[in-house]
């Protein structure tokens, strides 16, 4: 009912497009410096670990095209989603349960605003603009992370790993890798906005509500992406 | 001043009509009925957990009884939808009880936000702007303007909420416990605040407290425009239109969801039952 409300809201005056870019901030380039930190990494430990493992079978040229796949189909999407559910989706139930215990947004219907649309409905379209972009991010910096790696320490040419990287990504890769972010982006959104909403019991509910959120957001990111990953496999 | 339609034709701006509403088996409200009309004052007394708060909410449908009728403004809201609500409630003046003020955004702009946020008659910039400084000028906090809610003291937070309540002149204004836990002095403060916000606008009040002397005040005082203080109203003049009730105080006391007494001061300080005599002080 949440996901259907704020979801016509898009459609609906008032649009609250200052919360809109307000949240983009605070969900897009607030996750950024994460984002960043870990998708490095994970290519960084991606490239060392499947070495290890394409050295065996004489393949270690083939590992751009690894590290590619494995970040733009499935790593980045769901690293990124479980990074920006930790702090998004925990930062939204606390920020909207701080609300509902202290009657702000009682006080918002009081004073004639929807709060699903005020609070919600930005929230959603946000993170629906942001976890894509987020998604990219993480996925162009795990690549040079696996190039560092490919480069410096098992002597690949640059070419050689960014050929192999480029020539793997095929259509259905990009779509899905754009895909299952934007899916993830209303869990994370409207997990965040229901529990914050459904907040009850003084600031020991905010703590609550809060740990719920992050704990069923990043379940559900789970449940989904072997729904979509079974989808795309039987279309390929 | 705010609108207020009556399709109906009476003179009520809000009535309940045996109203009841349980949460899970507890009842909060039974049986309730009551009118407020234009420039009435209602004093709601009770205990905690006696579904003051309840009422309040339930008077602008913020909570859905499970039975009964509530009129505002001559319009049922039992069965409209939450959009139907939000206009109705816009001629509504509400003060929450620690004073429900976004704390994301400054005073100004918490004030602001009945005139800004509402969906019909959005007032112009200039205008918000000068109705902003005059409803804060009104509880003395012009200066805090650019402060955030968390920056002030308990007492200034519940004026900022008056100001907001107050800033779109609506004919009525619902407080929820506006003294709750505020010293003596800033109590009185508030309670003269809103006893001046009655006066100077007519204003209907519901006023849910635990506190008799905010009723004592209420019924007791009126707001003098040219000394520019409150008096007692046998002192001005005024009391000779009302006859015995001369500011139009209403006192109700609530227990376990079922308003037990409806009265004037004076009969409620005459009441001999134990629960509602716990209200009076005996030396008043």
């Amino acid at each position: 009912m949440l996901a259907g409300r704020a979801l016509r809201n898009v459609f609906r005056a008032p649009h609250y497009t200052d919360d809109i870019i307000m949240q983009m901030d605070i969900i897009g380039v607030g996750s950024l410096p994460i984002v960043v930190l870990t998708g490095f990494f994970s290519g960084v430990v991606i490239s060392m670990q499947m070495s290890r493992a394409l050295d065996q079978y004489g393949a270690v040229g083939q590992l751009g095209q690894i590290v590619a796949i494995t970040l733009v189909r499935e790593l980045g999407p769901v690293l990124t989603a479980l990074l920006v559910a930790g702090r998004n989706a925990s930062g939204i139930a606390s920020e909207l349960g701080s609300m509902k215990v202290t009657e702000q947004i009682d006080a918002m219907r009081a004073l004639g605003t929807d709060p699903i649309q005020k609070l919600v409905t930005p929230r959603m379209v946000a993170t629906a603009f942001m976890l894509p972009m987020l998604t990219i991010v993480a996925d162009f910096v795990g690549i040079i992370g696996g190039y560092i790696i490919a480069y410096f320490t098992l002597g690949l040419t640059t070419s050689q790993y960014w050929t192999t990287a480029y020539q793997a990504l095929e259509y259905n890769d990009i779509v899905q890798g754009l895909l299952k972010p934007f899916v993830f982006s209303f869990i994370i959104s409207l997990v965040g906005c229901f529990f914050g909403l459904r907040t009850a019991g003084g600031t020991q509910g905010v703590g609550r509500a809060t740990t719920q959120a992050v704990v069923v957001a990043s379940v559900w990111v789970f449940v989904v992406t072997s729904l979509l990953t079974r989808i795309f496999v039987n279309l390929h | 001043m705010g609108s207020a339609p009556s399709k109906t034709g009476d003179r009520s701006l809000l009535r309940f009509e045996n109203v009841s509403l349980r949460f899970d088996d507890v009842p909060a409200l039974q049986d309730i009925s009551f009118e407020l009309h234009p420039g009435e004052t209602r004093v709601v007394l009770g205990a905690a957990g006696s579904g003051k708060t309840t009422l309040l909410k339930t008077a602008i449908g913020l909570l859905h009884p499970d039975s009964g009728r509530v009129v505002l403004f001559g319009r049922d809201i039992i069965g409209m939808t939450e959009n139907e609500l939000f206009n109705l409630r816009s001629d509504v003046g509400v003060l929450f009880q620690e004073g429900g003020l976004f704390d994301s955004i400054t005073v100004a702009e918490n004030v602001a936000y009945p005139l800004v946020n509402r969906r019909h008659q959005t007032a112009a910039p200039d205008e918000v702007e000068a109705k902003v400084a005059e409803a804060l000028r009104f509880v003395e906090l012009e200066h805090t303007m650019e402060q955030y809610p968390g920056e002030l003291s308990g007492g200034m937070r519940r004026r900022v909420g008056i100001a907001r309540a107050v800033v779109s002149e609506p004919p009525m204004v619902l407080y929820d416990s506006p003294t709750a836990g505020l010293d003596p002095i800033t109590a009185n403060t508030i309670m003269a605040l809103v006893a001046k916000e009655r006066d100077t606008q007519n204003t209907a009040n519901l006023i849910v407290t635990q506190r008799y002397q905010d009723g004592q005040l209420m019924a007791n005082f009126r707001y003098n425009r040219s000394s520019g203080h409150l008096e007692p109203v046998s002192k001005n003049g005024i009391g000779d239109h009302g006859g015995s009730n001369p500011t139009h105080t209403i006192f109700m006391v609530m227990k376990e969801g079922q308003v037990v007494f409806e009265g004037t001061q004076a009969e409620l300080e005459a009441a001999r039952d134990p629960y509602i005599a716990k209200f009076v002080p005996k030396h008043s």
